[in-house]
């Protein structure tokens, strides 16, 4: 190749590089994106009731429940406005308390709860995850966690 | 007293920076003989101090001196003496002088290694990283002192995080840190041939061993994260596409580039452009890294907004050392010459596909990495860019590269073809898709097109690696070590290719509620609880462990000793996983909760040819260091300066 | 010429990311007021820190503007400002109550026997009700709360004496009854 021709053929490549990267990631954004909602959003059905998508707060405390000897485990996410009963059957992080920040993924389970697949604590300890942080709600006077 | 020995010092090393910067360019631009001979002395002075600086805040935490802030921040009285030094780089202000000791370091070693280069390149080199070590000097004595004291004293520290109590951690950060800073060598050479208005094939000898050097620190020191993360975390991922890890990633992938790219320079003149511009985007890309992790806006938008002095600091920083390159970059690039033609299957071909799709890989991650903090800036929606885009969209060019990379090996300079070797890859080529297919449905229980493509890729790239030794030996032809060095790095990235497609394509996790006594199977193998013990005494923690037998059939295969951990120091339990470690697989438990009732919640896995990823890793800083030891390095970089 | 635009492409890249960068820093997160800022102040009715028999209250100050501060001994940031919060104690112009959340109640009494206390009274909120209460998103954080029992400001991270003097002495004013 000459000079000439290697450069046509390289600004070839790199056009043809760059122009299946950004196809390539458009497609993968639209697929694999997690949008995230909090239980005030998901109250104003704001959620997508096919998808799935994350949902974040704080365990309200107290509302931890599993069946004694089962996986499955039962709690209470809130944004200090709203709430929604989360499920899940699985190990759950050691960053997982009540109080505290958390973000499930997971889907609606159509009947006003949560399923959740993976449950995440996996921050600083001392901070929300600041997703959560923003989406939290000043309390009701008198209500909310108490 | 040693506390403000070590700040005077830190001050000290300032000046000493300071008069290596002006020194070196004045230097370099002069040609004064004085100038340049003073440069050297600058480097090694200012290297002394920031390791007396750095000697002060380990003494510091050795003693266990909780006056000072740092100190109490990070360490504590009863922990052990080995994480007491390893806390010295435990938090932002220890790393950060970690970060300026790696920079002196290899400063001192450009200055006395490369004596016998052109003594103005020499100096400018010198000069550059000066720049950089003054930044760094600046930015750890106005916002980041690691030696201010707290007052009143504490009686006692507040610990360092559990999960950094760990050898592979204590030693994963000075590694990566020499491979984030070694790139800064590579740029200054860069700047300084631009400076000079040098861009030829000398420059790139000159720069290909330092370049090889970082690049195999950056290595080993990824490998070693990803290792921790694998056993230490706690629940078995070995990769996490965290933003953390994502930083430490993409300057490896330009890094990589830029060791390929460098060889065509260096063989043939051609890509000069591309080669410095590569070796900007490396080291900025590891200064990106260092502070956007540092910095803690990836992790907590908080961390951030305590002390936008730091934020505006970094940014200045990045803004004239990158801004200054590549405005450097632009005014004399323009200048390189436009080098020689090549056939399309030569050995420059392949490497330009090399580089472009690595450079394609980066910008993926790269816009993965730093879109959803675009659109959180931009007010736009909170979204998250989970491990699924990155698996999804990493695959597509790292397919083709690997597949090509067997191709490439062989291939000749500027003229092409596969050297006689083309029906013996052939070969190679389809045996590999075969062993594949076999092992995928014999062992695994199903060929998978995904499992078995990546599979193949993985076998066909070490055997075309061992096939360029093999036929240079049977040929008779001389065996240079760059060449057994890049047959080992190329055999160990088919070794990682194979244990990432056997780990992705055949692991198996599962959930499992057990009490004593109780079994749960996973892919063939019966894990057992046999029983748990309380309150199990470390140094500084108490521990749950779990007794889990591996049964195949009656046989115990192997047994797992997972616990929980609660530290002296409070906070959170952490989970330390039990790990039967094999060649073909990895056998893994992890200790959940009790749920109540004698059970307790265990994860269970099963992670097929998992080794091979970081014994592939080792491999490949390993053929790094052989290529990098090559004797012509020596012996042409001093002909070059005569 | 071409050729110059093209390798000219990489710098001005970069300046779009920089001006990007610098506006991002712009939009300091700590400044954006919290949702209870002109609210009435969340009431709570906690066990003192001091002794689990006695209790501390937001009735205890009715009538009086003072400082909530939450904080614990697990917090980096408490350690950092502590010092600040001795001498804005020792000022005197206000009385400083202490949320100390989600803690362990034998060491945070520690802490403050070896540290000092700048404390008037302390709120021990063990299982963090009161800290939801309040918004919390993390330790540290101080709110400003009027006599008349009203959110005046809050400052998220350690309390600095910069931010005391430009964010929260302006307002003691309008804190008065």
């Amino acid at each position: 190749m000459t000079p000439r021709h290697r450069r046509m053929v390289g600004v070839a490549a790199i056009l043809a590089g760059v122009g299946a990267a950004a196809l390539l990631a458009r497609l993968a954004f639209e697929e694999n994106l997690l949008y995230f909602f909090s239980p005030s959003q998901i109250a104003a059905g704001e959620a997508p009731v096919e998808r799935k998508f994350r949902v974040g707060g704080l365990v309200t405390p107290g509302s931890v429940q599993r069946d004694p000897g089962s996986l499955t485990v039962r709690f209470v996410v809130t944004d200090n406005r709203h709430s929604i009963p989360v499920r899940y059957s699985g190990v759950l992080p050691d960053l997982f308390k009540e109080g505290k920040g958390v973000v499930a993924n997971g889907r609606l389970d159509g009947q006003g709860g949560f399923v959740a697949e993976e449950v995440l604590a996996k921050h600083d300890e001392n901070y929300m995850p600041p997703e959560v942080a923003d989406s939290m709600h000043p309390p009701q006077p008198g209500g909310g966690g108490g | 007293m040693i506390p403000e020995l070590g700040h005077f010092a830190l001050v000290l090393a300032l000046l000493l920076a300071a008069a290596q910067a002006v020194l070196g360019l004045a230097g370099g631009a002069r040609g004064r003989a004085e100038l340049l001979r003073a440069t050297g002395p600058a480097v090694a002075g200012q290297f002394i101090f920031v390791l007396v600086a750095f000697a002060a805040l380990v003494v510091s935490f050795v003693n266990g001196d909780f006056s000072v802030e740092y100190v109490a921040a990070n360490s504590n009285a009863s922990l052990p003496l080995f994480y007491r030094i390893t806390a010295t780089w435990g938090g932002h202000e220890g790393s950060l002088l970690l970060w300026a000791l790696c920079l002196a370091g290899w400063s001192l070693a450009v200055a006395l290694c490369s004596r016998r280069l052109e003594p103005e390149f020499r100096a400018r080199v010198l000069g550059l990283l000066g720049i950089i070590a003054v930044g760094f000097l600046l930015f750890l004595l106005t916002t980041s002192n690691p030696f201010a004291r707290l007052w009143p004293a504490a009686a006692d520290g507040r610990d360092l995080n559990p999960l950094l109590q760990d050898f592979a951690l204590a030693i994963h950060p000075p590694l990566l840190y020499l491979g984030y800073v070694g790139f800064a060598v590579a740029f200054a050479f860069a700047c300084a041939a631009l400076l000079a208005g040098r861009l030829d094939a000398q420059w790139a000898k000159w720069t290909r061993p330092w370049t090889l050097a970082a690049w195999i620190c950056l290595t080993l020191g990824i490998a070693l994260g990803s290792w921790w993360a694998y056993y230490e975390l706690g629940w078995g991922g070995w990769w996490f596409w965290d933003p953390v890890e994502n930083a430490s990633l993409m300057p490896w992938l330009a890094g990589t580039a830029l060791i390929h790219s460098l060889a065509v320079t260096e063989k043939r003149g051609l890509f000069v452009n591309w080669t410095l511009l590569l070796a900007v985007a490396a080291f900025s890309l590891s200064l990106l890294g260092t502070f956007l992790v540092r910095s803690g806006v990836l992790i907590s938008v908080h961390a951030f907004a305590t002390d936008p002095a730091r934020g505006l600091f970094i940014l200045g920083f990045l803004a004239v050392v990158i801004g200054g390159a590549l405005g450097l970059f632009a005014w004399r690039a323009p200048r390189a010459a436009a080098g020689g033609g090549f056939a399309v299957t030569s050995r420059e071909s392949f490497l330009l596909f090399n580089n472009a799709l690595l450079v394609v890989a980066l910008a993926l991650v790269l816009l993965g990495t730093l879109y959803p903090l675009f659109l959180d800036a931009l007010e736009l929606g909170k979204i998250s860019v989970g491990p699924p885009y990155f698996e999804a969209v990493f695959l597509v060019p790292m397919l083709p590269l690997v597949l090509l990379l067997g191709l490439g090996m062989h291939a000749g300079w500027k003229r092409g073809g596969l050297a006689g070797n083309g029906p013996r890859l052939a070969w190679l080529g389809g045996a590999a898709l075969l062993v594949a297919a076999v092992i995928a449905a014999a062992v695994y229980g199903g060929i998978r097109p995904l499992a078995t493509l990546g599979l193949a890729l993985g076998l066909w790239v070490m055997a075309s690696a061992l096939l360029v030794l093999l036929a240079r030996r049977l040929s008779g032809a001389r065996l240079p070590a760059t060449i057994v060095g890049m047959s080992i790095a190329h055999f160990g990235l088919g070794l990682t290719t194979l244990g990432i497609a056997g780990v992705e394509a055949f692991q198996v996790e599962r959930d499992t509620a057990l009490a004593a006594g109780e079994g749960a199977e996973l892919a063939g193998y019966e894990f057992r609880l046999i029983g748990l013990r309380h309150g199990l005494r470390g140094p500084n923690y108490v521990a749950t462990e779990a007794e889990v037998a591996v049964m195949d059939g009656d046989r115990r295969l192997a047994t797992l000793r997972p616990q929980k951990r609660v530290y002296d120091s409070g906070g959170n339990p952490m989970t330390e996983a039990g790990i039967a470690v094999g060649a073909a697989r990895d056998l893994f438990a992890a200790l959940g909760e009790d749920l109540g009732g004698g059970r307790w919640s265990l994860r269970l896995q099963y992670k097929p040819l998992i080794r091979g990823i970081w014994l592939g890793a080792l491999l490949m800083a390993l053929g790094g260091l052989i290529a990098a030891a090559d004797r012509r390095y020596r012996r042409e970089a001093g002909e070059g300066a005569r | 010429m071409k050729r110059i635009i093209l390798l000219s492409l990489p710098i001005a890249l970069f300046v779009v990311l920089v001006v990007f960068f610098y506006s991002g820093l712009q939009r300091d997160p700590s400044v954006i007021p919290s949702p209870l800022i002109g609210k009435p102040a969340p009431a709570f009715t906690l066990e003192s820190l001091a002794d689990p028999r006695a209790q501390v209250g937001s009735l205890d100050f009715r009538g009086r503007p003072y400082l909530l501060n939450v904080w614990a001994t697990w917090c980096g940031g408490c350690y950092q400002e502590h010092a600040v919060l001795l001498s804005i104690a020792r000022e005197n112009r206000l009385p400083l109550v202490g949320l100390n959340w989600r803690d362990e109640r034998g060491k945070a009494q520690r802490w403050l026997e070896e540290l000092g206390n700048p404390y008037a009274a302390v709120a021990f909120d063990g299982d963090g009700r009161a800290a939801i209460d309040w918004g919390v998103y993390g330790a540290p954080e101080t709110f400003l709360v009027s006599a008349a029992g009203v959110v005046l400001h809050k400052h998220i991270g350690p309390m600095t004496a910069e931010a005391w003097q430009r964010d929260f002495v302006p307002r003691l004013g309008q804190a008065e009854p």
